[in-house]
């Protein structure tokens, strides 16, 4: 048992940013004689072959299978197979929504060592550690993996940075036993927009969560973005609850504010996977009742109040 | 015919919390527990289903836990669950996802549902493993994130949608039975009346033990788990520089903020 393999992610002809900070994060596992491989699955897997030669990679396994998009059924049963082949000591996924559907159900069938949304791995005494967060992020959690020789490990994405040196690793085809799927994709849907808002190149966010309580505030804030020149943005409960469409959702299953500059979160209490989609903003102002919000681990600053008092006071000035 | 939806009484912590004496956990004092968010929306489509359907569907929840979740069961009894399993063994402690799904799955076997629904993830310690886990024990079709789910009792297959990252979605065919995990959003779940809360109360919770369901102290537990706690401690977390005052005085400061940048912007 030894290397670590990682599986890279495509959707729709594109290599997904995530795969490659796994290349990243797996070169502190390295151990003497370790080797790092990287695999993609896909219908034209060697469309990826250049892409994936990267700093850190010593060889890219093209796996080519029936399904051109994620199916379950094909992944763990190629994956499973190239992990009885190999035998990697680590085998590294991104903790995505694809990984959602079949890193489990591999763990589960194949005994590996497993844990989801892992931020930071190391050795301890010889043994693998990794860390994730636990009860909704207030504490970091250790977990080990006793009696395991292969560990699957999800990570999560803008933990660890690409690497952006070019290599040239070997390249290998691995066949993968035919698989029958259970399930059988049919199309991708892009949501509409709703509004013709576009959260991605919004500089300046004024962002409003849960914290708002009831739909007929929403009007308050909306005037509130277009004094202070904002766009106005939401977290999840927001949009579930219709109150702003979709297209105004900042998270990980709605839009990341990736021009973003300034960022006012009012109300917004910083759940995970709405911080994915805003963590990285320079200037991050935290608006919120609750002193111990998540949303206060990530701002630069932070008003601890209720936020219609500060919206009603910050309207005066504009 | 029967759809069955594996809940979980999840915990949060207490603004001040103690880390156990054997540092791998919160003390228990400290945890308030409730019924795990996108279990009431897995719920909530699961009695939506059975409403629409044309024939008698039983809805049941399952809970592996202690005494204490029977509250959660509850809930989802006055919401609209015909039956509730709750699963416990001392044993059971310590159980990582893959345990409890090995529980999960057993309860399954033994109730034979046209489909499985859990959460995507649980608000406590968002593994987002335990569903599709129970799935590949049960040696059934299944997919994660469902936002859409178009579905009848009894149909060979289901179209669901897939909540893919980005504000993207993927529809897909599944066959059934199949274990799906249910996104938040999918449905608005309902709120219990008084006279359902009544109801529920004096409902009774059947409570299964590892060897009624055909499983050993081996399966669960730590020996049944593919990881261990080895610790649980307080991160160095960053923390926003905060803003002192009055709101009038909070918000000038803000408004300087905003100023500012739209100074460098300009």
């Amino acid at each position: 048992m030894s290397g670590v393999l990682i599986v890279a992610e495509q959707r729709r002809g594109e290599l997904r940013p995530v795969s490659l900070e796994l290349i990243s994060a797996a070169q502190g596992l390295r151990r003497a004689g370790d080797e790092v491989a990287v695999a993609l699955l896909t219908t034209a897997p060697e469309r990826y072959i250049d892409a994936l030669k990267l700093a850190g990679v010593d060889e890219i396994i093209t796996v080519k299978v029936r399904a051109a998009e994620f199916d379950p059924d094909t992944f763990e049963s190629a994956i499973g197979a190239l992990i009885a082949e190999r035998h990697p000591e680590v085998v590294l996924v991104a903790h995505s929504v694809d990984s959602f559907g079949y890193a489990a159900a591999l763990a589960a069938k194949l005994g590996l060592g497993f844990a989801t949304d892992v931020f930071k791995m190391e050795r301890i005494e010889g043994e693998l550690v990794a860390t994730r967060g636990g009860y909704g992020q207030k504490v970091n959690v250790e977990v080990d993996f006793p009696g395991r020789s292969t560990v699957l490990l999800a990570l999560r994405g803008n933990v660890f940075k690409p690497p952006e040196a070019a290599a040239s690793p070997k390249v290998s085809a691995f066949a993968a036993p035919a698989a029958a799927s259970r399930s059988m994709a049919r199309e991708f849907i892009e949501l509409s927009a709703g509004d013709d808002i576009d959260m991605t190149a919004a500089e300046f966010i004024l962002s409003i969560g849960r914290g708002i309580g009831e739909e007929a505030k929403v009007a308050q804030f909306r005037e509130l973005a277009d004094a202070v020149g904002a766009t106005l943005g939401c977290s999840r409960p927001i949009a579930d609850a219709g109150w702003l469409p979709k297209s105004r959702q900042v998270g990980q299953s709605g839009k990341t504010a990736s021009a973003c500059k300034l960022y006012i979160a009012m109300g917004v209490s910083g759940a995970i996977q709405h911080l994915a989609g805003m963590k990285h903003v320079t200037t991050i102002v935290a608006v919120n009742s609750d002193a111990e919000a998540s949303i206060f681990g990530v701002a630069k600053y932070g008003i601890v109040g209720d936020i219609f008092e500060i919206a009603e006071e910050l309207r005066r000035h504009f | 015919m029967k759809i069955l939806v594996a809940v979980k009484q999840v915990a949060a912590l207490d603004e001040d919390f103690e880390i156990r004496a054997d540092g791998r956990d919160v003390e228990a004092d400290f945890l308030i527990r409730d019924l795990n968010e996108w279990d009431d929306f897995s719920l909530e489509e699961a009695v939506k289903i059975k409403e629409a359907a044309a024939e008698p569907i039983e809805v049941i929840a399952v809970c592996v836990g202690p005494e204490e979740v029977d509250e959660s069961l509850r809930k989802c009894l006055a919401k609209g669950a015909d039956r509730a399993i709750r699963v416990w063994d001392a044993a059971i402690e310590g159980s990582d996802p893959i345990a409890i799904a090995r529980v999960l799955a057993a309860v399954a076997k033994s109730e034979a549902p046209a489909m499985l629904f859990a959460g995507v993830q649980s608000s406590d310690h968002s593994f987002a493993s335990t569903g599709i886990a129970t799935a590949a024990i049960l040696g059934w079709p299944h997919a994660a994130v469902v936002s859409s789910l178009d579905y009848t009792p009894g149909a060979k297959s289901a179209v669901f949608r897939r909540e893919l990252e980005g504000g993207l979605l993927h529809e897909v065919e599944i066959q059934c039975p199949a274990v799906l995990t249910i996104q938040l959003g999918i449905n608005t779940p309902r709120y219990a009346s008084l006279r359902s809360i009544k109801q529920a109360a004096a409902k009774p919770i059947e409570v299964r033990s590892l060897a009624d369901l055909g499983l050993s102290a081996g399966d669960v537990g730590e020996a049944g788990s593919l990881s261990r706690v080895r610790r649980m401690y307080l991160p160095d977390k960053g923390r926003a520089q905060l803003i002192e005052g009055d709101a009038a005085q909070q918000a000038k400061r803000l408004a300087d903020i905003i100023r500012e940048f739209k100074g460098a912007a300009a």
